[in-house]
């Protein structure tokens, strides 16, 4: 691939929970202000890959890994590494928009709270809200609950909350997949507006997706049993029009119908 | 790309039903489900009538009993002496006795069993809670009476020996502190156990959004959980508030006999129910002014406990809703 120096790689990720070996031997190399989509059938452990990438599988009692995932060069589950400092420079947006229960400002200024900010907050909240393209719709009504807004804003808050750690990798875990036709094409406008300054990762069940706004995909896929592997990686143009893999074209043309 | 198939050929007449209302002749066999309905039916009735029940007797006495005593000394006299021969119907030393051994409950029970709650929720593992919750629940199953004692003969001796080393301060034999601090062991595992339910069902998106941000642990329990979770939390309180003013086997046994009105823990109270108990246990004869000064007390205690459940019940309703 490019010869620039990728932001996230994997090297030989084997991924289990409890003793169910579920993501087998994943190598790839993420660039950097690049959007990097991967697809797969349902269970073949997208998810799961992606969130290796901020330890947030962690959380899980039973998982376990083996391999490396280098951030920066750096191995993230090196013994020393503190989880939430990698979270401040890889953020996460999930599936279903998970505002807090708060008003939209302090939604936005959480990270930056937690994360012992010292500066002009409100500044930072107004960026943060601009750059997930939500500030003229919410600039009047700050101090109102979060939950007030609609789901799609609520998902773009979401973003806006994200940014304002000023994170350099934003992952993805299918952003749009409670959200109408609308919502969908603001926020993938929005992730290219801001493939500029970040580096996205996204999950994506859905194919016209991926096509449209990634710039590289990676198709993942149970073998035999339960346990996934990474069938093909490139350019979502190669990968889209000239797959090197059968079940790569199988599984794409399959979903194009 | 496909475009959805959205064709027009469903929204056709429903295919006939196999499924038929009952006939006339057929409702033999809704009998069982009849009978059920009406036995649960008359069960709940049986509690609502209780309750009439009893409220209107509490009402009842209580209205024969303010034609010889005005409300308005009742509830202002500071003097509460019905059974001796110079007779006060002051509610109130009875009041303060019953908010300072409830209140100081508090003091022991809010702390530790918020505390124990966000351990149980957010920090120990699965196995732990499994242990820790039936033990925590053996304490909520232990009788009061035994409690009483435990305070009476175990914890006011203790209290005492460490007043000795202190000058000017000394507790006697009954007081309201060793009451406050047992009641407040005994109402720990309801605060404890209604505060975690509530914590518990503060959704897993809110913690992951948290932790996704960067933050500790103890930064999702302080900044997400416990402030998404804050109406359950406070209904636990009020709750366990209410459970200890009707408290009466610890205040009984450990905080004495002698309606003083005031607030401090040394020296010997009575509670409204501690003087409910020690009047009907005692020989006033029925009827008598004296023994319808119980019902008085238990209805100030039965509006009292009702205001605080209904409280809840506000809060909780109120501020539900916050997530989702
Ligand atoms: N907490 C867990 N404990 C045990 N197994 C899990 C856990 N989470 C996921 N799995 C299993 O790991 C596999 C991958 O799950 P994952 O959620 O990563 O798939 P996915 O590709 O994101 O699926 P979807 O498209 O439906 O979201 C599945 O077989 C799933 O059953
Ligand atoms: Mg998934």
């Amino acid at each position: 691939m490019a010869a620039v120096e990728p932001i996230i790689r994997t090297r030989d990720l084997n991924v289990y929970y409890g003793p169910t070996m579920v993501i087998n031997g994943v190598t790839m190399d993420m660039e950097p202000n690049r959007i990097t989509a991967i697809i797969g059938p349902s269970g073949s452990g997208k998810s799961t890959l992606l969130r290796c990438f901020n330890r947030m599988n962690d959380l899980i009692p039973t998982f376990r890994l083996t391999g490396e995932v280098l951030f920066d060069g750096q191995n993230l589950y090196a013994s020393g590494v503190d989880p939430t400092e990698i979270r401040y420079q890889i953020g996460m947006v999930f599936q279903r928009p998970n505002p807090f229960p708060k008003s939209i400002f302090d939604n936005v200024a959480f990270g930056p709270r937690v994360n012992g900010f010292k500066g002009d907050l409100p500044g930072l909240v107004e960026q943060s809200i601009r750059r997930a393209a939500l500030w003229d719709e919410v600039k009047d009504r700050l101090k109102e609950s979060a939950l007030s807004l609609s789901g799609g804003q609520q998902q773009r808050l979401c973003i806006a909350r994200a940014l304002a750690v000023e994170p350099r990798v934003i992952l993805m875990d299918e952003p749009c997949s409670a959200l109408d036709p609308i919502s969908t094409l603001a926020i993938e406008e929005l992730m290219r507006e801001l493939s500029r300054q970040y580096s996205i990762v996204i999950v994506t069940h859905n194919m016209q997706q991926a096509a449209r706004v990634s710039d590289f995909t990676a198709f993942l896929t149970p073998q035999g049993d339960k346990t996934s592997e990474l069938i093909e990686y490139g350019e979502t143009r190669q990968i889209f029009t000239t797959p090197k893999d059968e079940r790569t074209e199988a599984y794409i043309t399959g979903r194009f119908g | 790309m496909a475009q959805p198939d959205i064709s027009l050929e469903r929204a056709a007449a429903p295919a006939p039903s196999r499924f038929r209302l009952p006939g006339p002749g057929q409702w033999k066999k809704y009998l069982p489900e009849r009978i059920i309905k009406a036995v649960l039916f008359l069960c709940s009735i049986v509690s609502i009538f209780t309750t009439i029940g009893i409220v209107s007797v509490l009402i009842f006495e209580a209205a024969l009993f303010f034609q010889e005593v005005s409300i308005f000394e009742f509830l202002t006299g500071t003097k509460w002496t019905p059974l001796f021969a110079s007779k006060h119907f002051g509610i109130l030393p009875l009041v303060t006795g019953t908010l300072l051994t409830s209140i100081g409950a508090m003091f022991v029970a809010l702390p530790l069993g918020l505390l124990s709650a966000i351990y149980l929720s957010e920090y120990a593992p699965d196995r732990v809670r499994r242990a820790l919750k039936p033990i925590l629940e053996v304490l909520a199953g232990i009788p009061t009476v035994v409690y009483g004692y435990f305070a009476l003969l175990f914890v006011t001796p203790i209290l005492r020996n460490i007043a000795d080393q202190i000058p000017f301060i000394e507790i006697s034999v009954f007081n309201g502190l060793s009451a406050s601090i047992v009641m407040g062991i005994m109402i720990l595992p309801m605060v404890s156990s209604l505060s975690e339910d509530a914590m518990r069902s503060v959704p897993r998106s809110l913690r992951e959004g948290a932790y996704a941000l960067g933050s500790t642990k103890l930064e999702v329990s302080t900044r997400v959980v416990i402030p998404a979770a804050l109406s359950g939390i406070v209904a636990a309180f009020i709750l366990s508030m209410s459970r200890a003013i009707g408290e009466t086997m610890i205040v009984t046994v450990a905080a004495g006999q002698n309606p003083n009105f005031t607030f401090n823990p040394f020296v010997p109270i009575e509670t409204m129910t501690a003087y409910i108990v020690q009047v009907s246990m005692g020989d006033t004869p029925t009827g008598t002014l004296e023994f319808k000064t119980i019902f008085a007390v238990g209805l100030s205690l039965f509006v009292i406990t009702l205001g605080m459940n209904l409280l809840s019940q506000f809060v909780v309703r109120r501020f539900r809703e916050v997530y989702e």
